[in-house]
């Protein structure tokens, strides 16, 4: 059925076909349809990226296929999210290798982004873990591919955007842990300056991020909340705590009601969010320990919480610089705070070194920020485009929706083999979408 | 453990029922015409829920095969699911479909059914949970076939129901309206009144435990259909519905 869909940016808005399947032979006979098409997941990318006139929805193909909990090796179909597999995998003592920061993702949606956590300068992004997995191509073939088998076209289906084919299978390594609780701490930072060394001198905990505060200005410019955590052992953990080392958190939640009027959000009101959340940790350093679930998700508590950012939606503009463009960073946040748009989502990290032909993830710092859509927001983001590239970073595809498809070209020296690899197997360009058209990676027709 | 049969699993609401009483600690028969079909399903319930799963071949209309069937399962509970829905119009000019409609939702149901109360009764305890549709509650002419299929099998659930209650036998009439599925994702459904697969599981689920006799879901279509069934039928001629 035709009907309007969009992703978690909720911009931009297309009418869709969308279809499901549960078998096999079902999806092979959506494939093999006519009319091009992308496959979608949760919908959980912000952009363009899932989205076309025909869509093929995996979310009923979710199933489990094996599990070793003594290897720690978990296999499913695609259409799964993680918070279903955390579900089945926690109270047996293992963690996923690599989690963004929300749980309502598909497996498949996570490897066609090759998704990066908070652990990123430790254990790369999701691909990295990932055993093999079995791609349809869009001639209705099924390829497995692993890092020793059909090596090119695994790496190019790793934050291949789901060009390459419907990754339809996928086996990954699992993480060993003792409880569900995380040992956190949490560092304010003054100033961007005293963040950077923070990041540094905290380098070995496996868990790192930061909130910034962009909108301040002079010496705290750049104030921000150093979020650091270790998986707990049981000797780690309060009383009540170990009576269930392994506790599954609560799935107790709340919806954002509505779309709010887009005029709730301006500087004022990010300013005064920005002096609370600031503010809320009175100490210099806090300790504690916490299920996983505030830890790593802390927005799925609220679901739709995208309403925040009204009708007309919000892009995510995130953004990595190699580590010794700092200056880049700081000219990017000061271009953000003079213009006045600050988010609420203002995330930093540090990024570890990593192989990559497509994927988003190089050394350096990655900056993450909300804004919502207002008329002069998509000039302005050509214009820290322009700084990205100065600066010789590059943007993350799972959260455009905009750029201009020579950023594209400069940020990725790969992105030509890339092209010939998703040519190879998507002759056609029968497998599409709005943003592979945008940025031109499959022939425009 | 007890063993719950769904005959259908390949359906989504036939999956969906499977994992409920899966989840709930019951075994599980999965049974549909392509058991093939069914190992994802089968690994998903054996991961998630640790009972035991298991896969059958089951053909509704090969009748001659359903009494050799059930003698190898011997569930505790028996549910079907299964249902063949045409175009009404194609089925209206093509007897063969209508057939196959009929004797799928209807004269295969009864045939099984027979055979699980039969034993049920013997054994003086058991459950029957029939999946019919509120479609059965009153004829008209967008569900012509497809309706009184529905309507002769919530007839034959009431009357098995009321044969084997001295018996210790609880039998359960389902009458579910929009459910959102492979089935029904070209049309277009009104959200308030379609349930998800996974709605109508635990609706099911609960009614089950509780006993309960007809169950509609959601609940309000009990409302709508008795609205329905008590318009005139001179002025429900004319209608179109």
């Amino acid at each position: 059925m035709i009907k309007p869909i969009a992703n978690w940016g909720n911009y931009p808005v297309i009418e869709s076909n969308e279809e499901s399947f549960v078998f096999d032979e079902q999806l092979d006979a959506l494939i093999l349809k006519e009319q091009p098409f992308i496959a979608r997941g949760n919908g959980r990318c912000y952009g363009d990226a899932s989205l076309a006139d025909r869509t093929i929805s995996t979310l009923k193909f979710n199933k489990i296929l094996s599990f070793d909990a003594a290897a720690g090796v978990f296999e499913c179909q695609s259409g799964i999210t993680l918070d279903q597999i955390l579900t089945v995998i926690v109270p047996q003592g293992w963690f996923l290798p690599v989690t963004p920061g929300t749980k309502f993702v598909t497996i498949g949606g996570a490897l066609a982004s090759d998704v990066h956590g908070k652990n990123h300068h430790v254990d790369g992004s999701i691909s990295n873990h990932v055993l093999d997995f079995d791609l349809v191509l869009a001639s209705g073939d099924v390829i497995t591919c692993s890092p020793s088998v059909n090596p090119d076209l695994f790496e190019a289906t790793c934050g291949g955007m789901g060009l390459t084919g419907v990754i339809s299978r996928v086996k990954f390594r699992l993480k060993k842990i003792e409880t569900s609780f995380i040992k956190q701490k949490q560092i304010k930072a003054a100033n961007l300056q005293e963040l950077i060394e923070l990041f540094d001198t905290y380098k070995d905990y496996t868990y790192s991020v930061a909130w910034i505060d962009c909108l301040k200005k002079g010496e705290h410019f750049g104030r921000s909340i150093l979020m650091l955590g270790e998986h707990a052992t049981v000797n780690e953990l309060g009383e009540n705590q170990r009576t269930n080392p392994l506790k599954l958190p609560g799935n107790k939640q709340i919806t954002f009601p509505i779309n709010m009027p887009s005029w709730v959000l301006n500087q004022f009101t990010v300013k005064a969010f920005n002096f609370l959340y600031y503010g809320k940790n009175f100490k210099k350093e806090i300790n504690n320990v916490v299920s996983y679930e505030p830890f790593f998700y802390p927005l799925d508590k609220v679901l739709h919480w995208n309403r925040l950012y009204g009708k007309k939606g919000f892009v995510q503009y995130q953004f990595v610089l190699p580590l010794d463009a700092k200056q880049g960073l700081i000219e990017i946040l000061t271009r953000i705070s003079d213009e006045g748009l600050g988010s609420f989502l203002a995330v930093l990290k540090v990024f570890g070194k990593q192989k990559s032909m497509i994927s988003f993830p190089k050394e350096g710092y990655t900056l993450a920020l909300d804004f919502p859509v207002r008329g002069n927001l998509l000039a302005f983001l050509d214009e820290l485009d322009e700084l990205v590239l100065k600066y010789k970073g590059r943007l993350y595809m799972s959260k455009d929706a905009r750029m201009k498809p020579e950023i594209l070209v400069a940020g990725y020296p790969e992105l030509e083999k890339f092209k010939s690899i998703v040519k190879k197997y998507n002759p056609d360009g029968k497998i599409r979408s709005a943003q592979s058209d945008r940025l031109l990676l499959t022939d425009t027709k | 453990m007890e063993t719950v049969l769904v005959l259908g699993a390949t359906s989504d609401i036939g999956m969906a029922i499977a994992k409920k009483f899966a989840a709930a600690g019951y075994n599980i028969q999965l049974a549909a015409r392509k058991p093939e079909l069914l190992g994802p399903l089968k690994s998903d319930i054996d991961i998630r829920y640790k009972v035991d799963c298991t896969l059958h071949a089951f053909d509704a209309v090969k009748y001659d095969t359903h009494a050799a069937f059930f003698d190898a399962l011997k569930p505790d509970v028996t549910i079907t699911i299964f249902g063949t829905m045409y175009e009404e119009e194609d089925a209206f000019n093509d007897w063969s479909l209508a057939e196959t409609m009929i004797n799928t939702n209807y004269t295969g149901a009864v045939s099984i059914l027979n055979i699980a109360a039969k034993y049920y009764i013997a054994q003086q305890k058991g459950a029957i949970i029939g999946i019919s549709s509120v479609a059965g509650d009153r004829g008209r002419a967008s569900k012509l076939i497809y309706g009184s299929s529905k309507a002769a099998f919530t007839a034959y659930l009431a009357g098995l129901r009321n044969k084997c209650f001295k018996d210790n036998v609880h039998v359960m009439t389902v009458k579910p309206g929009f459910v959102y599925t492979r089935m029904t994702e070209n049309m277009p459904l009104p959200k308030p009144l379609t349930s998800t697969p996974e709605e109508v599981a635990d609706i099911v689920y609960n009614g089950f435990a509780k006993k309960k006799n007809t169950i509609y879901v959601k609940w309000f279509w009990r409302y709508i259909m008795l609205i329905i069934k008590n318009i005139p039928e001179f002025q429900f001629k004319k209608m179109k519905l």
